[in-house]
């Protein structure tokens, strides 16, 4: 019963600050909601039993995504006005279609007969992952290492300042 | 002669002139002599072959030969209209009369209208006449007669107005064909009746249906009446007078072709033609019509100074002469005097023409322009100096008084007797034969006062007589030639008794009898002529010498002042001079009215009805058609066809907001399609 | 009450949520923020399959892989986001169109 309780708070405050996220004019708000949402669904990794996952959710979606957000935020807009607002557009149209996205994919999920499998909770997920990683996902995991390189040398080139 | 010769003749006779018209018309000026040996040729052609036929019917000796020729006009299936020919002893005699009078005043006029303005019309213009006159003599129908009476008209018209530069002859020649059309509407009318009730318009048919009765009483005195009136108009009786004294206004010649001897005797030519289907009544009509047309138009004779004048109402009172023949019954007398007439009328206008033409040149020489050539108080004593032209005179005025040895006495004794006759038979009429004697003595005064004023006495302008001179023998061989068929002795031939008419006339032109049944007939007609006869010819001879007798001691002797007896019947004498005030009066009393009913009509027909029913019929079609202009255009044009086209552009304006460049817009419309298929899809 | 629907739906939701930032939003940063909740719906989605839809094990490899791609990515667009703000002095979306023709 707490557990329900719990999950349905943590769900409540998830969905609730990835609202706020779209919706909020100011934008820093936007980022703290982000923040929320973010644990929030590090929480919900770990109903789902990926401890892990949730460690790394945490440590680099909040800890490194979200600071260069914010970083982001910070450098492209004058920090003189804390009130650092920005209109949005189209939100009639778009909440309508989105509203039809949502409603496809509820229909979709509701009327798809799922191949439920019961699961049987591995010993420790952490070291299965890791085994995983060297064994089964290696190519993967080199090639997502690759990407990263892209991404440092990329991010480091495009923010060189113009000579 | 074959009947056949007989009718190719008279096709040669009748179109031979209408060809020298056209030639004269058409390239007439630029002939040698400007053409006039074209249409004199033509005219002296037909007159060789008139005589030629003239020849055969003496040798035939035949009363009662008749040719005709018809062939089909028109074919409606309900009516047939056939016109012809018809050509019989009257028909002969009046060619000859045509043609001979028609050379004359072709040749006549040669010298008289030399160096004319217009010379070759005019030569042009008589051919027209001398085809139309022919066409008149040969019909044998009342639609080719009508057709040819207004020919005859229309040439009348042409030539009257021949100096149409003078506004008195212009409006002359308007007068003579209005004048004319006026009894041509009785005409027309006559024609209808007739053809209403019987079906047809040849005179043979029309007198055979008579006799059988198919037409009588009111209806066939009326119908009478009306062709009478044509008669009336062309052979200016009266009231349909006033125009041929105004249509002197014409060359002299014209004068005496149409005006004399030819046109105006078409009118009696007609009576003669169609005596057999008037009735009783129609003929007393008609008979007081001439009676009192002879006597009144001489009546005004006494007074006039314009040598034409005199002449144009002595014809007048002729013809009423020739009129009243027919109404007494005696209508073969009627168109014995029209040769006679003929004759020595044109030998007259002639004479007369001689004279002014001397008077003209005399004038002339003396730059006078101001007087009249034509008033006899301006001649005088001009018998030595035109002597051709006197004696030619003379011997016709001695003709149309009625003087025994001329031609003249035959054919208006016969009148008288027939006059006399009808009054012995109907005591009721007995003004008849007064108006015929009477008017026969005042001929022989007012003819013996032309020829005593014009030749006789002295000169009345001195300074003039020294340049008169007589005419060019163009114009004296006319006068001898009439003059001479002035004397008695061509008509009585084979027979020598100047006092009886009995002769190749007589015998050869003998009267039908009446169609209409009851009318006495042509040999009891003759019958009371013939018992008249001595009486009336005693009672001729001594009116001839009461009229010559005065006019000799009045004008010749001068015992008695003509000056003083005008002052002592001042009023008759004006009344007579001014020839009884009817041009006034008509003017005043019919003419003005109408001008002002027809300017009425006109003024309702042009300001009232023109202006605001037609043009108000243009204005509610020019805003109706602006309407639907406006509907057309505004409405189909603009809204509709524009604006699919608007609608088109506006549809594109709008939609181009899709083509926003902004990505979000982009995924936007994914999403909503995506949303939408897959929405339809399912469902 | 958490069976596969439950998390599913919760992911839907999520998805929407990050959609609707997307599109709405004019701010770069905040499309970027739209997109990382659209990630995060997905690993959801990967992770919910682990547990009950016999994913296993492969599920959480997979929802690691992104989360790698998804820090790449941040990086990499913030990197140009900073460009863009040098360069144009706004970060608005609808501003910079240059190469639109």
């Amino acid at each position: 019963m707490m557990i329900d309780a719990t999950f349905w708070f943590i769900v409540l405050l998830t969905l609730g600050s990835a609202l706020m996220v779209v919706m909020n004019e100011k934008l820093l708000y936007s980022a703290i909601a982000l923040l929320f949402t973010l644990f929030g669904v590090a929480a919900l990794y770990v109903f789902l039993w990926a401890d892990f996952l949730a460690g790394v959710q945490v440590v680099i979606y909040v800890g490194g995504i979200l600071v260069l957000i914010i970083f982001g935020i910070m450098l492209t807009n004058r920090i003189t006005s804390v009130n650092i607002s920005h209109t949005s557009v189209q939100r009639g149209i778009g909440g309508f279609a989105v509203l039809g996205v949502l409603v496809v994919l509820g229909l979709m999920i509701l009327n798809t007969p799922w191949h439920q499998v019961e699961y049987i909770e591995p010993a420790q997920t952490t070291a299965t992952i890791g085994t995983l990683l060297m064994m089964e996902y290696l190519l993967p995991f080199e090639v997502a290492s690759l990407l990263l390189l892209a991404a440092l040398i990329g991010a480091a080139m495009l923010s060189r300042r113009a000579e | 002669m074959t009947g056949n010769m007989i009718m190719d003749y008279s096709l040669v006779i009748l179109f031979l002139p209408l060809a020298a018209f056209v030639i004269q018309i058409f390239i007439g000026k630029r002939l040698p002599r400007q053409g006039d040996w074209v249409a004199t040729g033509a005219v002296l052609a037909t007159l060789v072959l008139s005589i030629a036929m003239f020849t055969s019917m003496l040798i035939g000796h035949d009363p009662h030969f008749a040719q005709e020729a018809s062939f089909t006009w028109l074919d409606m299936g309900a009516f047939k209209i056939e016109l012809g020919f018809l050509v019989d002893n009257i028909t002969i005699t009046m060619l000859v009369v045509v043609a001979l009078i028609s050379s004359m005043t072709h040749i006549f006029s040669i010298k008289y209208m030399a160096g004319d303005i217009r010379y070759s019309r005019y030569y042009a213009y008589l051919g027209l006449f001398t085809f139309s006159m022919n066409g008149i003599v040969l019909a044998n129908n009342l639609i080719s007669m009508y057709m040819f009476w207004e020919l005859v008209g229309v040439s009348s018209y042409l030539l009257i107005g021949h100096w149409f530069e003078k506004d008195s002859a212009a409006d002359a020649a308007k007068k003579a064909f209005l004048t004319n059309r006026v009894g041509d509407i009785g005409f027309f009318i006559g024609i209808m009746l007739i053809f209403s009730t019987l079906g047809t318009f040849t005179f043979s048919e029309i007198f055979d249906s008579i006799a059988a009765g198919k037409m009588g009483g009111t209806l066939l005195t009326f119908a009478g009446v009306g062709l009478f009136l044509g008669a009336m108009g062309k052979s200016s009786q009266f009231p349909l007078h006033i125009w041929l004294p105004d249509a002197m206004e014409g060359p002299t010649p014209v004068s005496a072709l149409m005006h004399a001897a030819t046109m105006v005797a078409a009118g009696v030519y007609l009576c003669v033609r169609l005596f057999p289907l008037f009735t009783p009544d129609a003929l007393l009509v008609i008979a007081y019509v001439g009676g009192f047309t002879a006597l009144f138009a001489a009546t005004i004779a006494i007074t006039q100074n314009d040598i034409k004048k005199v002449l144009a109402y002595s014809t007048v009172s002729q013809l009423g002469y020739m009129i009243l023949a027919v109404g007494t019954g005696a209508y073969i007398a009627g168109f014995f005097h029209l040769v006679t007439h003929a004759m020595f009328k044109a030998c007259l206008f002639y004479g007369s023409g001689s004279v002014i033409h001397a008077m003209h040149h005399a004038l002339h020489k003396k730059h006078d322009h101001d007087t009249d050539p034509q008033d006899m108080r301006n001649m005088g004593g001009f018998k030595d100096k035109m002597p051709i032209t006197y004696w030619a005179m003379l011997i016709s005025t001695l003709a149309i008084s009625g003087v025994p040895f001329f031609s003249g006495f035959l054919s208006k004794d016969a009148i008288l007797a027939g006059t006399l006759s009808f009054a012995t038979h109907h005591p009721a009429h007995f003004l008849l034969p007064v108006f015929g004697f009477g008017a026969a003595a005042i001929t022989a005064f007012y003819m013996f006062r032309l020829i005593f004023m014009t030749f006789h006495g002295k000169p009345q302008m001195a300074e003039l007589y020294d340049d008169i001179h007589e005419s060019p023998k163009e114009m004296t061989f006319p006068l001898i030639l009439l003059s001479t068929l002035s004397v008695f002795i061509f008509y009585t031939l084979p027979y020598f008794n100047p006092i009886s008419d009995h002769g190749w006339f007589t015998e050869l032109v003998v009267a039908a009898d009446a169609a209409v049944p009851g009318n006495p007939s042509a040999h009891y007609i003759a019958e009371g002529v013939h018992h008249a006869h001595y009486p009336a010819m005693a009672l001729s001879l001594l009116v001839a010498a009461l009229g010559i007798f005065l006019s000799w001691t009045m004008y010749f002797k001068k015992k008695l002042s003509a000056d003083e007896w005008a002052g002592k019947l001042k009023p008759m004498y004006s009344l007579s001079l001014n020839k009884y005030f009817f041009d006034e009066n008509y003017n005043r009393f019919l003419y003005q009215p109408l001008l002002k009913l027809s300017s009425l009509v006109a003024h309702i027909d042009w300001d009232l009805y023109d202006k605001y029913f037609i043009n108000g019929f243009g204005r509610v079609t020019k805003i109706f058609s602006f309407f639907t202009g406006r509907m057309d255009y505004d409405g189909l044009d603009q809204t509709i066809v524009d604006g699919i086209g608007r609608s088109a552009r506006n549809a594109g304006g709008v939609l181009k907001f899709l083509q926003t460049g902004r990505l979000q817009n982009y995924l936007l419309f994914a999403l909503l399609g995506v949303v939408v298929i897959v929405l339809v899809q399912s469902f | 009450m958490d069976s596969l629907n439950t998390y599913l739906f919760i992911a839907a939701i999520l998805f929407s949520l990050g959609l609707f930032g997307v599109i709405t939003r004019r701010n770069g940063v905040a499309v970027l923020m739209g997109i990382e909740l659209i990630l995060n719906s997905a690993n959801l989605n990967f992770l919910a399959f682990a547990k009950y839809g016999g994913m296993n094990m492969s599920g959480h490899i997979f929802a690691l892989f992104v989360i790698i791609m998804a820090a790449a990515e941040a990086a990499v667009a913030l990197a140009i986001i900073i460009n863009i703000y040098n360069n144009f002095r706004t970060i608005n979306v609808d501003d910079v169109r240059g190469l639109r023709q």
